[in-house]
């Protein structure tokens, strides 16, 4: 059964990422004031929403487990590692997206918009994870930092959000709910919305196992290697 | 883990790697307690990292390893810690402070009386350079400073690393007869050092380390 | 825990009355810093801009990276670090007692850069002083924040590059928050949300270095 589910997230992320592509861009209708730039709502929302809380709360979740020892493992450290990579190439997408939609309407590519802003120094702060990682030589310790940090950024993100929120904002108002949870779009609009937000969700888990593949390869060539320069260390000794 | 019970040290198959380099790969070794041992060998042999392991300052990487009855993979390595005294070749204080302050910090961070401070600078030869600070005496001194370190926490383990370094004859001697009252006293002392003891009449057990690996064990 | 952050912070506080750092280089540089910002603002608004309080808060960054890698390589080399370790101070004393004596750097250095302010960027001296209850908190946060995040990036041993990248994302929020609130002092207008950030941002660090500084230490 896992095997199966693990052998269709590839299958069903590009079916239902097809299919939010066709309905966004040729079924569904052209917003009344924002014309087809609205057909943004099809693709910014879901990725945005998997940059700030899918992949990153991934991240948190197992850096937190990785530092609570009755959960420590490897695994939980490169589930950390691997999402936080992932989150890097949503926040990114978020971030361009974001600006694309933003240009006609504010004005310019870049304003100094709460969500924006402070999505962008989300971003700094993944970067710096990787940075971090990237300047730690010994395993442990990597994964110790790493997870130490993961957990800070965490912290960050609603202090950041709030204090830029509070500094100004330019950012239009919730586009899918009112803040009483009352529908806003509706029909074809509201499905197509909701493929879609599943679709990058998918596209996330889909890469993120990918990603941890690659990683459990590395680990193994790494073993690879280390046997070996055990066995080149130990004869140094027997010469 | 199979250890004679007067073992303070027990390591079997210890793997130290850093940066994915073993620096020890793959040590045998069991230290009685209360007994001076030397540990020889080329640059780059492992003394020094063998010497951290044991004073839990780095992690066991694969195989086991018991400290002073702590478990090196699993056991508390700050209880460890303050278990041991060590010496290490770079400098062992803070260089701004003077002698005296590094040991009045030592001794407070311990709940310490500070009184024996002056009869630990006295005994290592630093009574007259007490208010110097630790980045202007010489290196034998530092070495003499690192000593009284040691000294003022009286602990049952010590680890030297290469402590004949920068030392002169008299250093020597002072130095061998310390040792020998520290051991005399009860304490198990491993020392690192590039050639087996020359002038030292302690006649330790003399551990020869090469690729990370101890590959002769006499006395 | 108290006993040793009071241990920590009196030896920091210490070593930086002797080595002078604070005075003769971190000082000049945050002086030069107002300085160069005036000098960026150009002629016209030099003198009278509403940007004081910003480069105010912009220049202590820059000044906190500074001395979080001073306070950082106080600990400094391996050897160091050893014989420290080997005292097995709490870490929760440590992070507290070193976020301390930064605590007190950092106002001492705000103190002066605040009369920078007022004469070189012209900030009002009133609303300027009616601002000091907010930069306290703030610098505070800064301390707090800046050893955690030293601590991060390898204690003095890691590459100097990576502090900034690993604290400026989270010096944000203060930035913001100390920048308002100084405004707020200068021009009037609610500041009951700047507080609330920084003291959220005060709190939060104080509990995960706390928490978690001895996860930070080497092995």
């Amino acid at each position: 059964m896992k095997q199966l589910s693990q052998r269709l997230l590839g299958p069903v992320t590009l079916v239902l990422l097809g299919l939010t592509f066709w309905l966004g861009l040729w079924l569904t209708p052209p917003d009344k004031t924002q014309g087809n730039l609205a057909r943004l709502v099809y693709v910014h929302p879901a990725v945005a929403w998997v940059a700030l809380y899918v992949s990153f709360g991934t991240a948190t979740i197992a850096s937190a487990l990785y530092l609570w020892k009755r959960t420590r493992s490897l695994v939980m450290d490169r589930v950390a590692h691997c999402a936080m990579e992932v989150s890097v190439v949503f926040i990114l997408l978020t971030l361009i997206t974001g600006s694309i939609w933003g240009r006609p309407t504010w004005g310019v590519w870049w304003a100094w918009d709460a969500r924006l802003t402070s999505t962008a120094i989300l971003g700094v702060f993944a970067l710096a994870y990787l940075a971090l990682r990237r300047a730690n030589d010994d395993a442990d310790l990597r994964a110790r930092r790493g997870a130490v940090f993961a957990l800070l950024a965490a912290i960050n993100v609603p202090i950041i959000h709030f204090s830029v929120q509070w500094w100004r904002t330019l950012h239009q108002g919730a586009t899918v709910f009112t803040a009483d949870r009352t529908l806003l779009i509706h029909g074809l609009m509201a499905w197509t919305l909701l493929i879609s937000f599943v679709a990058f969700t998918l596209l996330f888990f889909w890469l993120l196992r990918a990603r941890y593949r690659l990683e459990v390869l590395r680990g193994a060539r790494y073993q690879v290697a280390l046997d070996e320069a055990l066995v080149q260390r130990r004869r140094e000794g027997v010469r | 883990m199979a250890s004679s019970p007067t073992s303070i040290v027990t390591l079997r198959d210890a793997v130290v790697l850093v940066g994915g380099f073993p620096l020890l790969s793959g040590v045998n070794l069991d230290l009685e307690a209360g007994t001076l041992s030397v540990v020889t060998g080329a640059n780059g042999a492992g003394k020094t990292s063998l010497l951290r392991l044991v004073g839990g300052l780095v992690s066991l990487s694969s195989g086991t390893g018991e400290v002073s009855g702590i478990d090196l993979a699993t056991g508390d390595l700050r209880e460890l810690r303050r278990r041991v005294g060590w010496l290490g070749h770079e400098g062992s204080f803070y260089d701004d402070l003077s002698a005296k302050e590094n040991l009045v910090f030592a001794a407070k961070a311990l709940s310490r009386p500070t009184s024996e401070i002056d009869g630990v600078l006295y005994r290592v030869g630093l009574t007259s350079r007490a208010s110097m600070a630790a980045k202007h005496l010489s290196a034998g001194q530092r070495r003499r400073l690192g000593l009284a370190w040691i000294l003022l926490r009286r602990p049952t383990l010590w680890l030297l690393d290469e402590p004949y370094a920068s030392l002169d004859d008299e250093g020597r001697t002072f130095f061998d007869q310390l040792v020998g009252d520290v051991v005399r006293s009860g304490a198990t002392v491993l020392v690192s050092a590039h050639d087996p003891l020359r002038s030292s009449n302690l006649h330790p057990r003399t551990l020869t380390l090469a690729g990370g690996l101890v590959v002769g064990d006499e006395g | 825990m108290i006993r040793i952050a009071l241990l920590v912070a009196a030896k920091d506080l210490r070593i930086e009355r002797r080595s002078r750092v604070l005075l003769w280089q971190v000082l000049p540089f945050g002086v030069m810093g107002l300085v160069l910002s005036g000098l960026a603002l150009g002629p016209t608004h030099a003198g009278h801009s509403s940007a004081g309080p910003g480069l105010f808060y912009l220049v202590m960054l820059l000044v906190t990276l500074l001395m979080i890698n001073r306070s950082q390589a106080i600990e400094g080399s391996r050897g160091t670090r050893a014989s420290v370790a080997t005292l097995g101070l709490d870490p929760a004393g440590v992070f507290l007692g070193k976020a301390l004596a930064l605590a007190v750097e950092l106002w001492i250095t705000g103190a002066v850069l605040l009369a920078g302010a007022v004469l070189v960027l012209h900030t009002a001296l009133v609303g300027t002083l009616q601002a000091l209850p907010s930069v306290v908190v703030i610098l505070a946060a800064l301390a707090a924040a800046g050893t955690l995040y030293g601590a991060l990036s390898g204690g003095g041993q890691g590459p100097a590059t990576l502090l900034p990248v690993l604290s400026l994302p989270g010096f944000a929020p203060l930035l913001i928050a100390g920048e308002r609130s100084f405004s707020a002092s200068l021009h009037g207008g609610a500041f009951w949300q700047w507080w609330v950030i920084s003291l959220v941002a005060l709190v939060a660090y104080l509990a995960m270095g706390i928490l978690l500084y001895g996860v930070l230490e080497d092995s």
